[in-house]
């Protein structure tokens, strides 16, 4: 397997573990609005459900972009694939 | 201003012009109590912050094709982090988004999630990509990546389509704002708003615009949050909202317990004057259908992916690694408005339901409410109404009324505090409305005059008749915009999430399958764009002519055929065409890898 064949797998893994987690707070954790809101753990004490569109999944997908962001830097630096000055 | 200084003094300049705006917010109030008229504050506020931007955009101005469409790739990650939450957050997030979460709720938080969730797809499918692409539009990616005049002009249609629908919108905005503001005609209002749009934009392009917007989104978010957090302190409610009003959310819970939602007869209702609506949904509960509030959400996100207004935004960084991180700071950025609208929903409707708090006026007798200043005011500005249904001479939960725009726009007011506030609410939701409206303009004449004009037209077009194609445009889609928003057809909020829906049914898969699936090609990718368009807005029409509909997909999700159709269609006309050939596989390839020079460079 080539360097630029790699270095596309393991972008693309990259990728499903996000989506992966992405999927969760905005579709999954919704399938059960119902079931969370009666759940006696309540953030801030907050109802669940609530707490989770209001602030919950939001702050989730800022931190998430972040992470994502620096391991495809990582991946990018380990094949040497980054950009340099004057790349532009 | 030399532009690598200017560049390089970004936060010393915008410190300034913060520090500059919270002292002309204090002269403004020290001007209020030396007995200065709320009339005049408001046109103080409005026409200063517009002058301001205005001036920015005129310092802006350019000659280059570089610095127009694409401000010159320089643009640094913070930056454009805020320029691209003020492209995004336009005058329905900022003005109609907390009304819309107090009268509905659970139901309406999918609108939430999804524009926010919506970024993640931005920073992992899309964003970084296009960048390393090099293009100046959305549509120059399409007609690049898959070859042929024909994708590129499907693709032309689609973004007008549906950054044309959601323009109307915005420049209607403007004109309501700049209207009550200004104290002049609606008529009139329109087109004071759009030449401070085109002010912004017409000299300076995406230069003009991305400077502009920093400035608009420091005016919109002290704008937004300044009223939250005195509110919440003033209720007693707490210094910080976001993590201390769950007591007040249990309390609204029990008052909506005791009160019931006693629903109204149509006789009733039907002296309720138009666009106002009661409160019929409990507040915090789970009121709608898993179904329901997933499909919104999808719908949502995807557009957020499709929209080539934000998409743009991201062009304009130096680099790969900081377009990627730049949709990190966007989502931030916008997370520090989307997280306050629930909180400035729940204080609204606390202090106007509990008869425990002075400004309760639920149990009031109805003279006592109609005595009220702020009632009136807003009663003749045809925000609140009340009426005796029962007529037993006392105001039910049921009896009382609101616009949407009156939780942002009247709740500083309502908990009495200073007109100063409510100037500065005018002004940012004149920057919210204004800085959407600056990015729709230009991602459409962008499109007209790169991929239309430049591209297919007249290939061999120098430089400066380029630019001048581009700002003619701009001014003629600008004006189209204004005329048809001052038709006053659609609501606000509806034709904004139309066009998520527009946009999501004609480009989200031929954009991702362009990255991400190399075997898509030039017929696929043209299959995708139009019958998804056309599926999707064939659906629309149906549904809004009393179609039944099919699988819950309402009007407001049509989307979701759209873009299941668009879909389907791409991959089948893919496979049985030929793939595509060796140099666009390369692109490919090359799109995938951030180092070295951008494929467009390449060629």
């Amino acid at each position: 397997m080539s360097k630029q064949e790699q270095h596309w797998e393991k972008t693309r893994n990259l990728l499903f573990i996000t989506l992966a987690i992405w999927f969760v707070f905005s579709i999954g954790i919704f399938l059960f609005g119902a079931e969370m809101q009666e759940s006696s753990i309540r953030p801030f004490g907050y109802p669940l459900t609530y707490w989770f569109t209001c602030q919950g999944s939001l702050a989730i997908f800022v931190i998430l972009i972040f992470w994502f962001a620096g391991r495809q830097e990582k991946i990018d630096d380990e094949f040497g694939f980054s950009e340099r000055e004057g790349d532009k | 201003m030399i532009k690598g200084k200017f560049i390089d003094n970004l936060p010393k300049v915008y410190g300034i012009y913060t520090g500059g705006f919270l002292v002309f917010i204090i002269l403004m109030a020290i001007a209020e109590q030396a007995g200065m008229s709320a009339k005049l504050i408001g046109i103080f506020f409005v026409a200063f912050t517009v002058l301001i931007y205005a001036l920015i955009g005129w310092l802006s101005r350019t000659l280059q094709v570089d610095a127009y469409y694409v401000a010159g790739r320089q643009v640094p990650t913070v930056f454009n982090g805020m320029a691209t939450a003020a492209d995004w957050m336009s005058g329905a997030s900022f003005v109609a988004m907390a009304g819309g979460i107090y009268f509905k709720g659970y139901g309406y938080m999918a609108l939430l999630v999804g524009w926010t969730g919506g970024y993640v797809l931005v920073a992992s499918l899309l964003a970084p990509y296009l960048r390393k692409f090099g293009c100046y539009t959305v549509p120059d990616f399409i007609g690049t990546r898959y070859g042929g005049n024909l994708a590129r002009f499907s693709a032309v249609i689609v973004l007008t389509v549906a950054s044309f629908t959601y323009v109307t919108a915005q420049i209607n905005a403007t004109g309501t704002i700049a209207s009550v503001a200004l104290d002049i005609p609606f008529g009139i209002a329109v087109y004071v708003g759009l030449a401070s749009i085109l002010m912004c934009s017409m000299l300076g392009g995406m230069r003009a615009v991305t400077w502009t917007q920093v400035a608009q989104y420091i005016v919109l978010i002290i704008a937004y949050l300044l009223p939250v957090f005195w509110i919440s302190s003033k209720l007693g409610a707490g210094f910080f909202p976001h993590f201390m009003l769950a007591d007040e959310v249990a309390r609204i819970a029990e008052l909506e317990g005791q009160f019931g939602f006693v629903k109204n007869s149509a006789a009733d209702l039907a002296t309720v004057p138009k666009g106002l609506a009661g409160i019929t949904k409990a507040h915090s509960s789970v009121n709608a259908t898993p179904w329901a509030f997933i499909s919104l959400a999808v719908c949502m996100m995807a557009g957020t992916a499709s929209l080539p207004h934000v998409m743009m935004r991201y062009f304009t960084t130096p680099s790969v690694r900081t377009a990627r991180r730049s949709v990190g700071w966007s989502l931030f950025f916008i997370f520090l408005l989307y997280s306050s609208a629930p909180m400035l929903a729940t204080l609204s409707k606390l202090s106007l339901i509990d008869p425990t708090l002075p400004t309760g006026i639920i149990g009031k007798t109805i003279a006592e409410v109609q005595a009220i200043d702020w009632y009136q005011n807003w009663n003749q500005a045809n925000l609140m109404f009340i009426s005796d249904f029962n007529g037993n001479g006392t105001l039910e939960l049921n009896e009382f009324f609101m616009g949407g725009k009156a939780v942002v726009l009247a709740t500083p007011e309502i908990a009495g505090l200073p007109y100063v506030i409510s100037g500065l609410v005018a002004a940012g939701g004149m920057a919210a409305a204004m800085s959407t409206a600056d990015g729709l303009v230009l991602a459409i004449s962008n499109a007209l005059s790169h991929d239309i004009y430049y591209k297919i037209i007249n290939p061999k077009a120098e430089t400066a008749k380029r630019l001048i194609v581009a700002r003619v445009l701009l001014v003629l889609i600008g004006f189209a915009g204004a005329t048809i928003a001052a038709l006053e057809i659609q609501g606000i909020l509806g034709s904004v999430i139309w066009a998520f829906d527009f946009a999501m049914s004609g480009l989200f898969f031929p954009l991702v399958l362009g990255v991400w699936w190399k075997r898509a090609n030039a017929p696929g990718a043209v299959a995708g764009m139009l019958l998804g368009l056309i599926s999707g807005t064939a659906y629309l029409i149906w549904v809004r002519n009393g179609g039944s509909g099919f699988l819950g997909i309402t009007q407001l999700t049509f989307g979701i055929v759209g873009a299941a159709v668009s879909l389907v269609s791409m991959i089948v006309v893919s496979l049985i065409t030929a793939a595509p050939d060796a140099a666009t596989q390369k692109m490919v390839d090359d799109v995938r890898v951030p180092s070295g020079k951008t494929v467009l460079a390449q060629k």
